[in-house]
């Protein structure tokens, strides 16, 4: 038994751990859950795996709103005869314990009737009896036991996707075809002339034919469908060729088998789909628990309780708060509107929109912002806003979150796919002239046989599987990228700007300093025992550093919430709070968090905490200032600017007091002349994320937040982005050498084309020969490039 | 001879079988979640084989 993990959630035991059952908890919470657990037979969660819980978040009437009958009918996926269906989306789920405890919730509660989860989404899916339960109920039971649902706008507003699955169906329709097509024309790879095979080749024939009709018709209409789109929108991307060749296939072969030339290319057909497809399959890697498309909806309450005239509070939905409302902001609430203090004291966590992660104070009178949390008490508001009208939310009218970054974007195998066409369109009819004087009847087999042979499907394949295997590799290394076309945007990117506050430097570290007149020995050692009996995190983190002291028993101790404690031992006192509470001017010059200090009633000096830049942030930058520009803009005050400019380069441009519009238009005008990759972590970013070409958001907790991005990076891994870089551009240059590797089979094929000598067996052996080729060559220089990652990132 | 087309048929129908057996497995979303139920069979179902709950008290008001 490991005495100084907390049992419950496996962080160290504070110094006030609990023990209970022998076994040690770093909080009440923990314990709590404990107890509910092993008094419900579900101890096995422990044995499962080690420390697997989360301390419970305090909840005191956060989920009132779920009395609203309106909003549980939009949350609940079915509803009918005293039985509910909810999908509940849980970050904390992460191991096999969090599974196994989930699935067994209806020990928890009888009306619980079936649990399922689904680990890759993090998603519960719960049915439960109405009778004597309810939503709330539920929500409030996962709450308590450490696994908090995430209950948010989006959900509210599209309850149910539906899943496509067509690819999977087109798959499985040419794998069917494929293994069946190979099967019959087995015979006429061998030639022999042998009686029954002579006497029943036509019907195999036939049945060839009709196998490979779903395959053209369904499975491959995708090709079509695109290659028709490119053509009337006049760019002739890779499906043109492709679609070429499969039509070539599919009607050279079905006049083969109705006018009994010959037995046709069924098999190539059906294979080439099959292969095409599997590549579009591994193309598509999804990171279920991530999501790309985030916007303010994600994070915003669906519900606020509004004073109504009579002084009685009520739960709306955040769409029906008008200007004017008074609202109720309980402690961890985010604010969904602009409004101003009434009353309450205001301590606003504003890191969704900037990162910055101290809470600012706030007096009555003061205007919020939506987007902050309240931390602390309750608040009254008054709406100054509505929710779409507010500072935060209305840059998402902006144009740019309407623009679709993979559809204006050129992919390489597009770019190749156009001289491709034209190439094999000219091969095909110089070929077919010749023919013309020399054996006309053999014109149309040539001109059929380079359509044929000279379908890129190796071509295809290299960037799927190439992209396909670096996202995979990415994505071991915390590195999540949308999509495939995102890479290939990454690889071409020649600027690259970082937000500051959160994306450089770190939400959850600090590093604090001292201004002012020393504290004399006394003055220091009562001041530790002061902050000894405060809870407030500002002061566990002083209290950290100052130097040990002998424990003292103090005369007098006060804490006021929302401006600081009070000590008082040997007629000597000392305060630490805010500037008002020591009695001194707070600096304005400064928009950090600080702890003013006064010693018997006299202005000592203050403590200021400064975010601490992230590990390696120097280097990345060193590393990537030789391939690319760079700049930082930040959205605080340039406080900052002498410290950052001894972290970066001398050629890195800052820019400070930069609002969300800023941002996205200093990305608008720099993409006039280059691709622009943006690296933040804020809603306050969000602008800038999905104006650039490609958006990276920062984030500790990949699970909880970021904004609607491109890629979402680990903040662990930041110092790595030049690793990432180079790898996507590593990659470009294997596609580029499938490519050649790929000409080079077409070649061959080209020279049994032209001077008509295809054969359907050659074909049948080329295609996969060279498909399957390509695979293995990208694949294996990929993973190549992937263990190099893996030992730079040991290093 | 005409028993190959007897052979043919019997064949392909097998074949249509899986297929059709495949297209449903689908649609009942058997593919959305492929790693849950490989960490769900796992589980030991004995350590958590059903006791009468007597003490629990503390999570269940249902009346009954």
């Amino acid at each position: 038994m490991n005495n100084d993990q907390c049992y419950h959630c496996g962080e160290p035991n504070a110094k006030t751990k609990i023990v209970f059952d022998d076994r040690t908890f770093c909080c009440h919470g923990c314990k709590t859950v404990y107890e509910i657990f092993s008094t419900n037979d579900l101890g096995y969660y422990y044995q499962l795996e080690q420390n697997a819980g989360a301390t419970p978040d305090p909840i005191t009437g956060a989920y009132d709103y779920l009395d609203n009958v309106d909003i549980i009918s939009k949350l609940v996926s079915f509803d009918e005869d005293g039985v509910q269906v909810v999908n509940l989306t849980i970050p904390h789920i992460h191991c096999s314990s969090c599974i196994w405890v989930l699935e067994n919730l209806n020990r928890l509660h009888n009306s619980i009737k079936n649990t399922q989860v689904d680990f890759l989404k993090k998603k519960l899916r719960v049915t439960y009896a109405t009778e004597d339960y309810s939503l709330k109920e539920l929500v409030t039971l996962l709450a308590r036991i450490g696994y908090t649902p995430n209950i948010s706008l989006k959900d509210y507003e599209q309850k149910s996707a539906t899943v496509d699955r067509s690819l999977i169906y087109k798959l499985g329709v040419a794998g069917f075809a494929f293994g069946n097509v190979m099967l019959l024309s087995f015979p006429e790879y061998f030639e022999v002339e042998e009686f029954w095979l002579e006497q029943y080749k036509v019907v195999f024939r036939w049945l060839m034919l009709v196998f490979s009709l779903p395959v053209v018709f369904y499975a491959a209409s995708g090709y079509f469908v695109s290659a028709y789109k490119g053509l009337t929108s006049k760019m002739l991307n890779i499906d043109v060729p492709i679609a070429l060749g499969i039509l070539a296939l599919f009607l050279r072969s079905a006049v083969d088998v109705v006018f009994d030339f010959g037995s046709g290319f069924f098999d190539s057909l059906t294979g080439l789909v099959f292969f095409l497809l599997i590549g579009r399959f591994f193309q598509q890697k999804t990171y279920g628990f991530l999501s790309f498309e985030r916007d303010y909806k994600s994070y915003f309450p669906i519900a606020v309780s509004r004073l109504q005239q009579n002084g009685n509070e009520e739960n709306i939905q955040i769409y029906e708060v008008e200007k004017g409302d008074k609202l109720l902001i309980r402690n961890q609430e985010i604010l969904p509107v602009d409004c101003v203090l009434l009353s309450g004291g205001a301590r606003i966590d504003y890191s969704f929109v900037t990162g910055e992660s101290q809470p600012v104070r706030k007096e009555a009178g003061d205007k919020l912002f939506a987007g902050g949390k309240q931390i602390g008490g309750v608040l009254k508001v008054e709406v100054l806003k509505s929710v779409s009208q507010s500072y935060l939310t209305q840059l998402w009218s902006n144009a740019a979150f309407a623009k679709n970054k993979a559809s204006d974007f050129l992919t390489i195998t597009d770019g190749i796919g156009r001289r491709f066409t034209w190439a094999v369109l000219s091969i095909a009819f110089v070929a077919m002239a010749f023919w013309l004087f020399y054996d006309a009847t053999k014109a149309i087999n040539v001109f059929t046989a380079v359509l044929i042979i000279a379908c890129p499907c190796a071509i295809a394949l290299a960037a799927p599987f190439t992209l396909g295997n670096l996202l995979r590799i990415f994505g071991k290394h915390n590195f999540y990228v949308k999509d495939t076309n995102t890479l290939e945007r990454l690889a071409q990117v020649q600027t690259a700007i970082f937000d500051k506050t959160g994306t450089l430097t770190s939400a959850s570290e600090n590093t604090i300093f001292y201004e002012g007149i020393e504290l004399s020995k006394e003055e220091s050692s009562l001041l530790k025992n002061t902050l000894r009996g405060s809870n407030h995190p500002l002061s566990r983190s002083l209290y950290e550093l100052l130097d040990a002291h002998e424990i003292k028993t103090l005369d007098e101790f006060q804490e006021q919430t929302g401006k600081g404690v009070l000590g008082r031992h040997d007629q000597h006192s000392i305060r630490a709070g805010s500037a008002p509470f020591v009695g001194t001017e707070p600096d304005s010059n400064s928009f950090d968090t600080a702890v003013y200090i006064s010693a018997d009633e006299l202005y000592k000096g203050r403590f200021v905490f400064k975010n601490k830049y992230r590990k390696g942030v120097r280097e990345m930058f060193v590393e990537l200032s030789k391939n690319y520009s760079l700049a930082v803009l930040s959205g605080d005050n340039d406080g900052e600017r002498e410290k950052l400019a001894q972290l970066l380069p001398l050629t890195v441009p800052m820019h400070f007091n930069q609002r969300p519009e800023d941002k996205l238009a200093f990305v608008e005008k720099l993409q006039e002349t280059k691709k622009v990759l943006m690296v933040g972590d804020g809603l306050n970013d969000a602008g800038a994320l999905a104006q650039s070409d490609v958006g990276i958001a920062v984030s500790e907790n990949v699970n909880v937040f970021s904004p609607a991005c491109d890629a979402i990076l680990d903040a662990g891994r930041l110092a790595d982005l030049a690793q990432f870089l180079r790898l996507s551009r590593n990659g470009i240059t294997i596609i580029k050498m499938s490519f050649v590797l790929s000409l080079c089979y077409n070649l061959v094929g080209l020279y049994f084309a032209v001077t008509g000598q295809l054969r359907p067996v050659i074909a049948a052996i080329l295609m996969p020969l060279s498909s399957i080729s390509i695979v293995a060559f990208t694949t294996l220089a990929t993973n190549f490039l992937g263990n190099k990652l893996k030992k730079q990132v040991k290093t | 001879m005409s028993v190959i087309y007897v052979l043919l048929t019997i064949s392909i129908c097998v074949a249509l079988i899986f297929f059709i057996a495949f297209v449903l497995s689908v649609r009942s979303g058997q593919y959305d979640d492929a790693y849950t139920p490989s960490v769900r069979m796992l589980f030991e179902d004995e350590l958590v084989a059903p006791t009468p709950k007597e003490n629990n008290n503390q999570n269940n008001s249902q009346t009954e």
